[in-house]
């Protein structure tokens, strides 16, 4: 592909990107104002406050009334990067997220790394082995934990004392394995892997140069969707777990009915995930040309 | 075979749990305020919570309600996939551009933070009744766009094939084309989707009521009796009877998945 090609195949990603995100965070902004609590605030429940107080109260709710003249003014206020002030926790939105946005990152990074480790773990020896004991065998482990809600999973953990940073590795990793179980089987199958099993080529020697670049366009998909479920994960994890991530405030803004900071998280997340999609994509359509 | 079990077990827990109401003086509501915290007896086989409240009677109230509901929102679900799958398949163009772009959309946003940042925003006196209702409403209105795509691809692969370019040809009006030729044959796609939707909407109940946003008290659902477990009290064994009924349901629900619910 010549270079003006793959310009215009990245800015067309980048449009469809931002236009994306723009829509998500309407979306947001929309479902918040549009929902029958929209109105309400924990702190109207308050008895010590008076009518002038409430009314206050209230008048910082018909401020975000206008879905669309809220949604312009903070589109606005993003360009000159101004998220704007949470309502709930009376800070900065950008320096909440920035304040979180390390520890987010760090249990993503260990849940998609010890997601991949694990699958890969628990995929190859199902693969390679004659018996289909080991396939069975990793296939029930992961099925069981597939079967556990995340929140429980994070909650025993920690209640047990165990590693509360690999819990959203052990909530991916049985998301993963099935996929890359079944591309590893078709990946062996392929005759030129046969042909090199048949020859003796040593176990390792086979899975780097030939099992692993025949499987890399569709790992390198998997790969982006990872990120996004690692961040599912993480929310009930960083909620249940008292760790101060993106998660826990996304779950805060939640409860608090904090219109600004769930529009900021929402587009945030959506960037992210919709960049890591557009990347896996151009990467793993690089590796199938 | 495994599928006949599968069956079976769900058909055992369904049936149990409609039993519950048969069983004398069960009420999922009823307090025993002098047997707190009561350990598993003849009486209370699972203990009591620490409202005095028999907890084998309520998990057998929230499986029903669980069950019955994640079914109903799977249905709600696969309505609203069919409508917007089926109709950006059909008519195609910017309809189904646009449409493709926002199933995307809703793929690539983790779901649980939309579902949460949808069910906090009820009214602060919602009844339990109505908390009950939206947060499986909630779960189908967002879990459509997962079988829209599959309906979609099914629909524009059946749009071409040659019955459908006979039932034109010899004047059948479009609705009639989509809705007598088309849909039908999407069957076992919906079927699938169907099962492989309830331990998705299941496990999704269960981790919004651990963060306390699914139904309201007193209703029991599988997730608010996960609850328990942020307590101290959860080093007693009869505390993770819920995990174990979420996980079985889960496990037959997979079982009897006809694509092994790999979406789980």
């Amino acid at each position: 592909m010549t270079l003006a090609g793959m310009l215009v195949r990245i800015a067309r990603q980048l449009r469809a990107v931002g236009i994306t995100v723009l829509a998500g965070g309407l979306l947001t902004a929309a479902l918040v104002r549009m929902s029958p609590g929209f109105d309400a605030d924990e702190r109207l429940l308050d008895a010590r406050l008076d009518s002038r107080s409430q009314a206050a109260v209230r008048a910082e709710h018909s401020a975000n009334g206008n879905v669309v003249r809220f949604y312009t003014q903070h589109l606005r206020g993003m360009l000159h990067g101004n998220l704007g002030v949470s309502p709930s926790l009376r800070r900065p939105i950008a320096e909440l997220i920035v304040a979180r946005l390390p520890v987010t990152a760090e249990l993503i990074a260990i849940g998609v790394v010890g997601g991949w480790g694990l699958a890969l773990a628990l995929a190859l020896p199902a693969v390679l082995c004659r018996r289909r004991i080991a396939s069975r065998i990793a296939g029930t482990v992961s099925t069981c934990m597939l079967c556990l809600p995340p929140a429980a999973m994070a909650v025993l953990v920690f209640s047990w004392g165990g590693p509360v940073r690999g819990i959203v590795a052990l909530v991916l990793f049985p998301r993963l394995f099935d996929y890359l179980r079944n591309l590893l089987e078709d990946a062996y199958a392929l005759p030129h892997i046969v042909t090199a099993r048949a020859k003796g080529l040593p176990p390792a020697r086979i899975l780097l140069r030939h099992v692993l670049p025949a499987c890399a366009p569709q790992f390198l998909a998997l790969a982006g969707i990872s990120v996004s479920m690692a961040f599912g994960a993480a929310i009930p994890v960083e909620t249940l777990c008292g760790l101060p991530g993106i998660g826990q405030l996304a779950w805060k803004a939640a409860v608090a009915r904090d219109l600004p900071v769930l529009v900021s998280l929402t587009m945030m997340i959506t960037v992210v995930t919709q960049l890591c999609n557009a990347m896996s994509d151009g990467s793993s359509r690089g590796a199938t040309a | 075979m495994r599928r006949t079990f599968a069956w079976m077990v769900l058909a055992a827990l369904l049936a149990a749990s409609l039993a519950a109401g048969f069983l004398p003086g069960a009420s999922y509501s009823n307090q025993h305020r002098e047997l707190t915290n009561a350990s598993p007896s003849f009486r209370f086989p699972l203990g009591t919570d620490d409202l005095g409240r028999d907890r084998l009677v309520r998990l057998l109230y929230a499986t029903r309600i669980s069950l019955l509901l994640a079914a109903a929102a799977a249905l709600g679900a696969l309505i609203l996939a069919v409508i917007a799958g089926g109709a950006a398949g059909y008519l195609g163009g910017w309809f189904d551009r646009a449409m493709v772009r926002g199933i995307d959309l809703m793929l690539s946003l983790p779901w649980l933070f939309l579902l949460i940042a949808a069910r906090a925003l009820l009214p602060l006196n919602a009844s339990p009744e109505t908390s009950l209702v939206v947060t499986y409403f909630l779960l189908a209105l967002l879990g459509w766009a997962a079988p829209a795509r599959v309906v979609r691809a099914g629909v524009r692969s059946f749009r071409a094939s040659d019955f459908v370019l006979q039932a034109r040809a010899e004047g059948c009006r479009e609705s009639r084309v989509l809705l007598r030729h088309i849909l039908p044959n999407l069957r076992p796609v919906l079927a699938a989707q169907f099962w492989t939707s309830i331990p998705v909407f299941i496990l999704a109940e269960a981790n919004l009521g651990f963060l306390g946003l699914s139904a309201s008290e007193p209703f029991p659902t599988w997730g608010n009796l996960l609850r328990e477990l942020q307590s101290p009290l959860m080093v007693r064994p009869e505390a993770f009877a819920p995990v174990a009924a979420v996980a079985l349901a889960v496990l037959c629900f997979k079982m009897v998945s006809p694509w092994g619910g790999s979406q789980v």
